[in-house]
């Protein structure tokens, strides 16, 4: 059997050698043990704890996407539906999730502002997912704290969650009401609601299924909590 | 264990549904767009399609459940199709595109990643084994066209106003996005719409914003966006001819109907947004009253007076221009035989040579 250290570290001047990247990402991530130099033959990766995780193997182990196979082309970005109201547009966010800092990304809005249209992730020559990226980022946001989503936003997926969570089903009124409570937008949308009644597009009373139970049990299962 | 599994482990007899399609109509169809379920149903029943809905369904958690949680977003569409796999169907049909979007890829989901897959029947406290396929209105439309276009063209009392009516075929995002769920349609330049449409007698336009986003999700939280985006969908949609956007979708719907208003400019003409199953009903010859066109907030009976008005044009035309044939035919064939009778009269004369 060959010594392990010595296998290792033969493989990381090969690496060195052939890459010849002595750059910022490669050395966090041989650092956190993580480079793929590293992580052949499989099932060698070394432990890693979250708080020696960069933010792009983060996302690597979330989307099996790895963000530096992306050449920065911008495809995405043009064909992007918010890119004219984001700060970062998904080419951008690509890159920052590759060499930015990880709070600064997790915090930033413009994650919050894509549509998941997935448009980006269906037109990248190079199958980067950037939707399922930023989707990522978003789910590790929460889960740090850091979600820093518009008001109206975060104000309109709890309500919606919530109302799943008790009916079973979403109920517009219940969603309407939470949603104002939470976003402080009291009189948003006032002025459609006589016609969406009078047109029957508006039910006042909840739809509530039998399996709420185990609509709930969903929710405990996957760990969300409103 | 929890009373839930228990009561999901009871023998459930599954009911024989051979070739009846579970049906899955979601908030949107039971909440703001009862119209799409109305006239889904309608033209379900006219073309001898058997639906029947999945008992006891549950909120597929649209975009705020895997905007959320990845892990959720999968489960709580997964739950409908257990419920469906359970009662021994092995289709469904979600006509809301956001429904279906999120039925399929929980399927793709859980057939791709095993320790989703493993840890589902923990999570839904149910058996899963993840059989049934996921078909959205397109695919089941798709399917009829032949059946569609041969009862279109069928003579009948009221003719089909669709005949020559000019429609934008708008799929959006949820349709076509991600790639593997557009159920054999091309993600950047879809015809699954167009066909059905044509089918119906329609003329499916050629124009540029059929895959654009509406904005979707942020119709409540964000509607500014939105409007900004129905904007430049509605006028390219007129800028190529289009009479009416055609949509298989509730949200593109609501985002292009209930808020076209706050986004047209002055002197503008309104533009009329029916959903798939609207146009195909009226191709049927099916009541409109049974469409639910009446509950639009552009409304649709100006597009429809005029349509009816063409197609009735239409066959008096056509009428008139048999006539004229049967009658030159006519002419044609009574003076053959008054040059055949003179003939007979006078054989010298006739040019027996
Ligand atoms: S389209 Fe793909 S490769 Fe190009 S910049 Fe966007 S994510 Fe990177
Ligand atoms: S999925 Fe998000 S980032 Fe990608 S094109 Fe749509 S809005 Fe932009």
């Amino acid at each position: 059997m060959t010594p392990q250290p010595l296998l290792e570290v033969a493989r990381l001047f090969l690496c060195l050698y052939t890459q010849a990247a002595l750059s910022a990402p490669f050395v966090r991530q041989v650092a956190a043990g993580n480079h793929r130099c590293l992580a052949w033959p499989k099932g060698q990766v070394a432990t890693m704890t979250s708080s020696t995780l960069s933010l792009a193997t983060e996302i690597e182990a979330a989307t099996g996407v790895n963000p530096a196979t992306c050449y920065q082309c911008g495809k995405c970005s043009a064909g992007c539906p918010m890119a004219s109201e984001s700060d970062l547009r998904p080419h951008q966010v690509m890159r920052r999730v590759m060499y930015g800092s990880r709070e600064q990304t997790l915090r930033d809005e413009s994650i919050w502002l894509c549509l998941t249209c997935e448009t980006c992730s269906a037109r990248c020559p190079n199958a980067c997912d950037p939707a399922g990226v930023i989707d990522a980022l978003r789910e590790i946001s929460i889960e740090s704290g850091m979600a820093t989503m518009p008001r109206t936003i975060s104000a309109f997926h709890k309500s919606f969650l919530e109302q799943i969570r008790t009916n079973g089903r979403l109920h517009e009124v219940g969603l309407v009401v939470g949603y104002k409570l939470r976003s402080g937008a009291l009189m948003n949308d006032v002025t459609n609601t006589p016609g969406l009644i009078s047109r029957g597009k508006m039910g006042l009373l909840p739809d509530k299924i039998k399996g709420v139970a185990e609509v709930k049990r969903i929710f405990d299962k996957c760990g969300v909590t409103l | 264990m929890s009373t839930v599994v228990d009561a999901a482990r009871a023998p459930s007899v599954p009911t024989p549904s051979a070739g009846v399609l579970a049906y899955y109509p979601g908030c949107s169809l039971h909440g703001t767009e009862p119209e799409y379920d109305e006239s889904l149903r309608a033209v379900v029943e006219a073309l001898g399609i058997a639906v029947a809905e999945i008992p006891d369904w549950n909120c597929c958690g649209a975009s705020s459940g895997h905007t959320t949680d990845h892990l959720l977003g999968v489960a709580l569409p997964a739950r409908n199709l257990a419920l469906a796999e359970a009662a021994g169907f092995d289709r469904v049909l979600a006509p809301c595109a956001a429904c279906y979007n999120r039925l399929a890829s929980a399927r793709i989901a859980v057939a791709e990643d095993a320790e989703v897959r493993e840890r589902m029947p923990d999570i839904l406290g149910r058996e899963f084994a993840n059989s049934v396929e996921v078909l959205s209105v397109l695919n089941v439309l798709r399917e009829a066209a032949a059946d569609i276009a041969q009862r279109a063209a069928a003579p009948r009392p009221t003719p089909n106003p669709i005949v020559g009516a000019r429609l934008a075929s708008y799929y959006g995002c949820l349709l076509v996005r991600p790639p593997e769920v557009s159920g054999g349609d091309d993600p950047e330049q879809p015809m699954f719409m167009d066909e059905i449409v044509r089918a119906c007698g329609g003329e499916a336009i050629d124009w540029n914003m059929k895959v654009e986003c509406c904005g979707g999700a942020f119709s409540v939280s964000r509607t500014s966006s939105v409007l900004r985006m129905g904007r430049a969908i509605i006028e390219d949609a007129r800028r190529n001819g289009a009479e009416a956007i055609v949509v298989a979708c509730p949200l593109c719907h609501t985002n292009l109907d209930l808020r076209q208003k706050a986004m047209e400019s002055r002197g503008e003409a309104r533009m009329p947004v029916l959903f798939i199953t609207q146009v195909v009903g009226l191709a049927l010859g099916l009541p409109p009253e049974t469409l639910g066109l009446k509950r639009h907030f552009i409304a649709t009976e100006p597009l429809l007076a005029d349509l009816s008005v063409r197609a009735a044009q239409r066959v008096a035309d056509e009428k008139k221009a048999a006539e004229e044939k049967a009658a030159k035919a006519a002419a044609r064939a009574a003076k053959a035989a008054e040059a055949k009778k003179a003939a007979e009269a006078a054989p010298d004369a006739g040019g027996d040579a």
